[in-house]
């Protein structure tokens, strides 16, 4: 058991598959990762690859502050991710709303409406940035107590209750 | 033939921003298209209203994060009209320098962005791998790759060095190589072409009709572009030529960015060249006088209105924006019908949309096909109560008894 268990976990570290989803950011971020994928920063050597639907990623890469009309919509995509699955918010909106604080139609952070695995500050953040956020959100799978820099996820963040998409 | 509605979107792998498209096909064909913005819509606008000139300036520059400079410098642009200030020479050289640092890297984007919706990632990586070359130096300059917080009332926030500008005109001879070769797989590849030609026309009368701008309106020979028709900045010193084609589709609108890359090129080399010594900026004051302005701006993906009445405070008293995609949407829709549904994706991305930019303020219609009319906030207002009531909640009664309070407390 405990071999299967391991097989699990590596191959689920050595290909992450990623979604990315923009919640309301101003394109800069969502610009960035994917520079993350391309030739420069080439994220692929370690596995990573962008995927189409939510039914095929396992990390959930959100750019933006959760705007009022997106709410419901990245709910909805949360949920129609396989277990187990991860969310990272990329840029400092992602992670607190950041400028857009405060504006009328902005909720606030990704963790004021689905869990959070791991935040990765900056306006926009840099591709070598979210390549670190992303291999630390792995390393943590494999056991390692909070690698140091990547945050666990909250415990203050609500478990979303399955059908409450609208 | 019966018709198919296939909605598509928010959530969808061919752009990165959520929009939804639905799209009715008569066959393989588009019959009708209808756009459903607003995923984005941040209300920056109002923002704008509570915050001070500078805390608004880089509100702003978050409209959009790839034409971020041309958001800043067209609101800056305004304010500094209001203050009439009279901006130093070096201060608008740099500028300029970043606008058109900013267009290769958008074109760059774009070209990649192109090639991936027509099947062809090896131009995606090509082109973004010669991006990251512009990004380096744009960091160099002003320290941030997107964003780049260089403009500020009355002038730009950070000088350059020789060493920088030398390494700037190195660059562009680079660029200018590389370049050449994305002109000549443009013009050579067929399989390209093949792709690419005839989809998506737009004839030059419905260009005209539709207000398109931009690339996509100089793809079907309509020679608009603010930097020759309002020059603002340095604009009308530089020499420089708008280009246009007469193609209409979007194989025009690639060879127009394409072309327009070189022009901006030459754009630089001048700046570079001419770059003369002095401070960069002036000092502005916190209290910017009563007034109005409107100011354009030639962004990558076309023309950026930005309109600002100030009332004496620190504050902006109104901020509006009209950023370049909202005008050419309604093309799109012209483009899109008749087309294969297969195309729609490469169509879309050929304007270059950016619906950040774009989510500015929501208008609400009816969805009946034939008689399509906005929903006025009353209306929708009373819809909420009727919609409330049938889930079982009734706040009638305590709105009336709240607002008796109210009435017995203003006596």
């Amino acid at each position: 058991m405990e071999l299967i268990k391991k097989i699990v976990t590596w191959s689920r570290i050595k290909s992450p598959w990623i979604i990315h989803f923009n919640t309301g950011a101003c394109n800069a971020c969502d610009i960035e990762v994917i520079a993350a994928l391309t030739p420069r920063y080439d994220v692929e050597r370690f596995g990573v690859l962008l995927k189409g639907t939510p039914r095929h990623a396992d990390v959930l890469v959100c750019s933006g502050p959760v705007t009022r009309q997106i709410k419901d919509r990245l709910v909805r995509i949360y949920e129609q991710m396989a277990e187990p699955k991860f969310v990272v918010a990329t840029g400092t909106c992602a992670c607190s709303g950041g400028v857009f604080n405060g504006c009328y139609c902005v909720e606030g952070g990704i963790d004021s409406v689905i869990p959070v695995s791991a935040y990765i500050p900056g306006c926009p953040v840099r591709p070598e940035a979210i390549i670190d956020g992303v291999v630390k959100l792995l390393g943590s799978l494999d056991g390692d107590p909070a690698p140091q820099g990547a945050v666990p996820a909250p415990d203050a963040a609500e478990p979303v209750k399955q059908g409450t998409a609208v | 033939m019966s018709k198919v509605t296939i909605p598509i979107g928010p959530q969808h792998p061919a752009l990165k921003e959520p929009a939804r498209f639905c799209l009715t096909l008569n066959g393989e064909k588009i019959y009708e298209i209808d756009l459903r913005l607003g995923y984005n819509h941040r209300g920056i606008e109002k923002a704008c209203e509570e915050r001070t000139y500078i805390q608004a300036m880089y509100l702003v520059e978050r409209v959009c994060g790839i034409c971020s400079h041309s958001h800043s410098t067209a609101f800056i642009q305004a304010v500094e009209e209001i203050a009439g200030l009279q901006l130093p020479r070096r201060g608008l050289y740099i500028r300029t320098l970043i606008a058109e640092l900013e267009r290769i890297h958008s074109h760059l984007l774009w070209l990649g962005v192109a090639g991936h919706e027509v099947g062809f990632d090896t131009l995606l990586m090509y082109a973004w791998r010669d991006r990251e070359l512009v990004m380096d130096i744009l960091a160099d300059l002003t320290g941030n790759r997107v964003n780049y917080g260089i403009n500020t009332i009355g002038g730009v926030r950070r000088d350059v060095t020789p060493r920088q500008i030398e390494r700037v005109t190195k660059a562009m001879d680079t660029f200018e190589e590389r370049t050449k070769y994305y002109v000549q797989v443009a013009t050579e590849e067929s399989t390209l072409i093949a792709r690419l030609s005839n989809v998506g026309k737009l004839c030059y009368d419905d260009a005209m009709r539709l207000g398109a701008i931009g690339p996509t309106a100089r793809a079907c020979g309509l020679e608009r572009d603010a930097r020759k028709a309002d020059p603002y900045g340095l604009y009308g010193e530089l020499d420089f030529k708008v280009i246009t084609d007469k193609h209409s589709d979007v194989y025009g609108r690639a060879v127009v960015r394409l072309l327009e890359l070189m022009e901006s090129y030459r754009i630089i080399r001048q700046l570079c060249k001419g770059m003369p010594e002095g401070p960069i900026a002036v000092k502005a004051p916190r209290k910017i006088p009563a007034g109005e302005a409107l100011s354009r701006y030639e962004a990558p993906r076309g023309e950026d209105v930005h309109y600002v009445r100030g009332n004496g405070t620190d504050k902006p008293e109104r901020v509006k924006i009209r950023a370049p995609t909202l005008a050419n949407l309604q093309a799109v829709a012209k483009m899109l019908e008749d087309n294969y549904l297969a195309d729609t994706t490469i169509v879309i991305a050929a304007i270059d949309p950016c619906f950040s930019c774009t989510d500015r303020a929501v208008l609400l219609k009816k969805s009946r096909r034939r008689n399509e009319e906005p929903v006025l906030w009353n209306s929708l207002r009373d819809y909420g109560i009727a919609w409330h009531r049938k889930q079982g909640l009734d706040f009638g009664d305590m709105n009336r008894r709240f607002g008796r309070m109210m009435e017995r407390s203003s006596r």
